[in-house]
């Protein structure tokens, strides 16, 4: 996937830099920034890049956020500036399932610290850390607006709600088991 | 005929054309809620299961539909059943083998199954007649219309099940009415039909002919079509939704919000046909001034004078802003919005793109809202097909489009200078302001940033009148206001009333009270930039200007219920917590600020705190307040503030006596095993995960508190109260 040691290629013209840019990032991608280019206000398209390549990777390596900043010629100073501001960008791999518990108010009275707490010891892990079997990832998130069904979980897209500290195991296994 | 009228006829027509091809009238209908929050409740599972059940039927005459969500979160997944002539019928909390059920008693044999009815609202009626008590129009009950049709009844001797009388919030139909006591309008279901009532004998006359002979008393009926007359044919008997009065949600739940013809078919686009037909933006904007329409986001700045203000500016480029960062924790308004009525939006943002005179307009909608995201494109892409986006939108010379941005998960990015640098592709920090948006926003060109509810409202202020949008809500801030009531609350949703309904209206008549008949001790409201607001001031109207006399404010609305149970100080850390880590750092007070703020609160809840700590923490959190940037951090220290002014003998207690009386913050606390209820099952030591609980089978247990965590396991698990928290 991605080799930060390629940073150490000697590219001299700009051609070699758009090329390895261009080889780096998924083709819908560099599609995305061509077509921005063409538009006024390009950079402003920079956190939908991200975004794109995020959700391509699952995380933001340093050789794609590079290749991003030379394409759509924004510094990358200005590019990691970005992607370590918003909660939303992971600088490192994560797990197969991500497992975000929402830490909103609703779920906060109704029990949900309980819940992280049951996950972090089923999982043995802590927010922003993967299992050891690249599986699971858990983190917090901010309201996921399902306050109704309060304390909630997601992963991978999919809601829980109503999650209760006994639940979690029965969770967890239908996901471990999916992968068998 | 203009040629914005007659393009708008022609969509009109085309919108008949596609329901009249779908043969409602004649066909069943099943209508399964469509929303993150039913998603998550399973009712994608529940669709296809229908579908299943549908297909296998062989029948040709039962439609399955989506509609979005109606916002009675708890009872989720919602499906309605609407046979031609019947009244609708709405199920809750259905899963697969309740759809077998259903489907089989109800759809195909006219059984209704009546143990899963939502809120078990009354169905063995002939007639429902709800009565309209809005408070613009005297309504049934002040005007004793109520009373004579109560006394009418009973005298020709019709009981319950024969005539149902319920009284609702309003149907919407205020500025119509010549003010008087002496009328009151209603709506008989499942006919469907509104009368206007005056007198005892009109009463008589439609128990005469209505109730009794089932013909329609043209006389008294009402042509006109009110904004909430749809709402309440569906959901007038179910008392969570018949005290409230829609007016942003009024499509929410009603229409399928991925088909535009839906939208049309209730008067979707009527405001922006009379709008582009009148061609006149100061007339848009006098009507929103009259409106005494406020900025739903929290800010509550009357939108006509933010309008405007950016149509005085001189500039070839301008821009308007759907701020959909809903980001506070335990508001969900705007995504239902979004999500179950996403036209609306786009409408309300075509219209005041063209009163300000802008060419394109911006969604920001962040990025944990997929679906939301999804219906909003779908809404774009639609109108962009039927001309309503684009160049020349119906015919007329007013150009404007639309574009999704999404939000990358950073709460300051609500705040309007910041959410601008966000769309610019920027780190999302706020800037000091003047100069205003208005003046100078997006590419430092001048731009409107209203909120998504905001929007919503626009269109009805076109089409409905902008006088009758006033009378709905107080003297300062008209219309209605869409509350998310979750927490300690037994109906957890989404709640519309007009401004300056009260708190205990809105938690014990809507809301059904506490969950487990505990005494309700607070609402927080607003958010992390709200405050608590204790129970005896239950009785206060809420507005915005009501809300901030108490400390708190109205935010996006957010309300949030704490009983008992729930520490003051606890709750205020949690918010700090949000705060401190959502502070974008740019200026000091809120960086810093709120992380000393936050260390104090962790000194209190931990029981290490002296009593200077309380001087302290009051003092740096007015400064916070004072001397922050942005309304980040000039609200930060709102739930400390609150919680200090009403509760300061909960923190007191924390301090002095190191107690936490709500029995919360887990080191003020400790567990014991009662010694004489005990009966030595094993249950709790079987449970502790760190094996401190020591004693024999049938012999009391002992916890050693040295050893003991405190996780509350045993005190969960044990069977017969012999675990205390002490």
């Amino acid at each position: 996937m991605c080799k930060d040691n390629a940073q150490t290629t000697q590219l001299d013209t700009w051609k070699e830099v758009e090329a390895f840019a261009k080889r780096t990032l998924p083709p819908h991608v560099v599609e995305f920034i061509e077509e921005a280019q063409r538009e006024p206000h390009p950079e402003s398209k920079l956190i939908k890049v991200l975004q794109l390549v995020q959700e391509h990777y699952g995380y933001l390596g340093k050789t794609q956020m590079d290749a991003v900043a030379q394409l759509m010629q924004i510094p990358t100073a200005k590019v990691s500036g970005v992607a370590t501001f918003y909660h939303y960008f992971r600088l490192v791999p994560r797990g197969k399932y991500m497992i975000r518990i929402c830490l909103g108010t609703a779920c906060y009275v109704k029990g949900a610290e309980r819940v992280v707490e049951k996950l972090k010891e089923e999982l043995g892990i802590h927010f922003g850390e993967t299992t050891k079997d690249g599986l699971f990832s858990l983190e917090g998130t901010r309201c996921l607006g399902c306050c109704g069904l309060a304390p909630v979980v997601e992963i991978n897209g999919e809601v829980f709600g109503q999650v209760t500290p006994d639940k979690i195991p029965a969770i967890l296994e239908h996901y471990s088991e999916k992968t068998d | 005929m203009s040629k914005v009228k007659e393009k708008y006829d022609l969509i009109l027509k085309k919108a008949e054309e596609y329901r009249k091809s779908l043969n409602y009238t004649e066909k069943i209908r099943i209508r399964v809620g469509s929303a993150t929050c039913e998603h998550a409740a399973g009712s994608t599972t529940v669709y296809e299961e229908f579908r299943k059940h549908i297909e296998s039927s062989g029948r040709k005459d039962i439609l399955l539909e989506k509609t979005g969500c109606t916002g009675r979160c708890s009872c989720e997944p919602i499906v309605g059943i609407f046979v031609p002539g019947k009244f609708p019928i709405k199920y809750q909390l259905v899963n697969r083998e309740k759809v077998h059920k259903i489907f089989i008693e109800h759809v195909l044999n006219g059984k209704i199954v009546k143990e899963y009815v939502l809120d078990q609202a009354p169905d063995s009626c002939k007639y429902h007649v709800l009565m309209c008590d809005g408070s613009g129009c005297g309504g049934a009950l002040e005007s004793g219309i109520r009373f004579i049709f109560e006394m009418k009844l009973e005298e020709v001797g019709f009981t319950q099940q024969d005539v149902l009388l319920t009284s609702i919030g309003c149907l919407g139909f205020c500025t119509n009415l010549e003010k008087s006591l002496s009328s009151a309008q209603i709506l008989v279901r499942p006919d469907n039909v509104i009368y206007k009532i005056r007198t005892a004998k009109d009463v008589e006359e439609i128990i005469e002919n209505h109730f009794r002979n089932g013909k329609i008393v043209e006389r008294l009926m009402v042509k006109d079509r009110p904004i909430s007359q749809r709402f309440y044919n569906l959901y007038g008997d179910v008392a969570f939704f018949n005290k409230q009065t829609r007016v942003a949600l009024r499509n929410a739940g009603v229409i399928n919000p991925e088909n535009i013809y839906d939208y049309i078919h209730y008067k979707g686009f009527l405001a922006l046909s009379e709008v582009l037909e009148k061609n006149d933006p100061d007339w848009v904007i006098e009507q929103i001034k009259i409106s005494k329409l406020r900025g739903r986001g929290g800010g509550g700045f009357p939108t006509g004078i933010k309008w405007e203000s950016a149509k005085k500016q001189k500039s070839e480029e301008k821009y308007i802003i759907c701020n959909a960062d809903e980001g506070d924790p335990g508001a969900f308004m705007d995504r239902s919005m979004l999500e179950s009525d996403p036209f609306s939006i786009v409408e309300g943002m075509i219209i005041g793109g063209f009163a300000i005179g802008a060419t394109k307009g911006y969604f920001y909608i962040r990025a944990e809202y997929p679906l939301a995201v999804e219906r909003i494109e779908n809404a774009i892409r639609e109108c962009r097909k039927h001309n309503i986006l684009g160049n020349n939108i119906l015919g007329s010379e007013f150009n404007f489009d639309l574009e999704v941005r999404l939000g990358a998960g950073a709460f300051v990015c609500g705040e309007e200078t910041a959410l601008i640098h966000s769309i610019e592709g920027e780190r999302g920090q706020p800037r000091v302001r003047p100069p205003y948006p208005t003046e100078s926003g997006l590419w430092s060109k001048p731009t409107v940033i209203n909120n998504v509810e905001t929007f919503a409202n626009v269109p009805p202020i076109i089409v409905y009148g902008a006088e009758w949008f006033r009378e709905i809500g107080t003297d300062r801030s008209g219309g209605t206001k869409v509350f998310a009531l979750a927490g300690k609350i037994n109906k957890t949703g989404l709640v519309e009333v007009p401004m300056g309904t009260t708190l205990r209206k809105i938690v014990y008549d809507i809301g059904g009270g506490v969950a487990g008949g505990k005494r309700a001790k607070a609402i927080q409201t607003g958010g992390p930039a709200g405050g608590c607001i204790p129970e005896k001031y239950f009785d206060t109207s809420v507005d915005f200007d009501t809300l901030s006399k108490l400390g708190s404010i109205m935010g996006s609305g957010g309300m949030i219920v704490l009983d008992e149970d729930d520490c003051m100080v606890d709750v205020a850390k949690f918010y700090m917590e949000f705060c401190q880590d959502e502070s974008c750092g740019k200026c000091t007070p809120c960086r810093e600020g709120t992380k000393r703020i936050l260390e104090i609160l962790k000194r209190i809840t931990e029981g290490k705190s002296t009593e200077a700590d309380l001087d302290k923490l009051e003092r740096l959190a007015k400064l916070v307040k004072r001397t922050s940037l942005c309304g980040l951090g000039k609200a930060a220290p709102n739930p400390v503030l609150s919680t200090l002014t009403y509760f300061k003998e909960e923190y007191i207690a924390h301090v002095k006596d190191k107690k936490c009386p709500a029995k919360r913050c887990r080191s003020l606390i400790h567990y014991e095993i009662d010694q004489g209820k005990c009966v030595g099952c094993t249950m709790c030591a079987k449970n502790c995960p760190v094996n401190c609980i020591s004693g024999s089978r049938k012999e009391p247990h002992v916890i050693d508190t040295l050893r003991c965590i405190k996780c509350g396991r045993c005190f969960e698990v044990c069977r017969f109260k012999a675990v205390m928290k002490i």
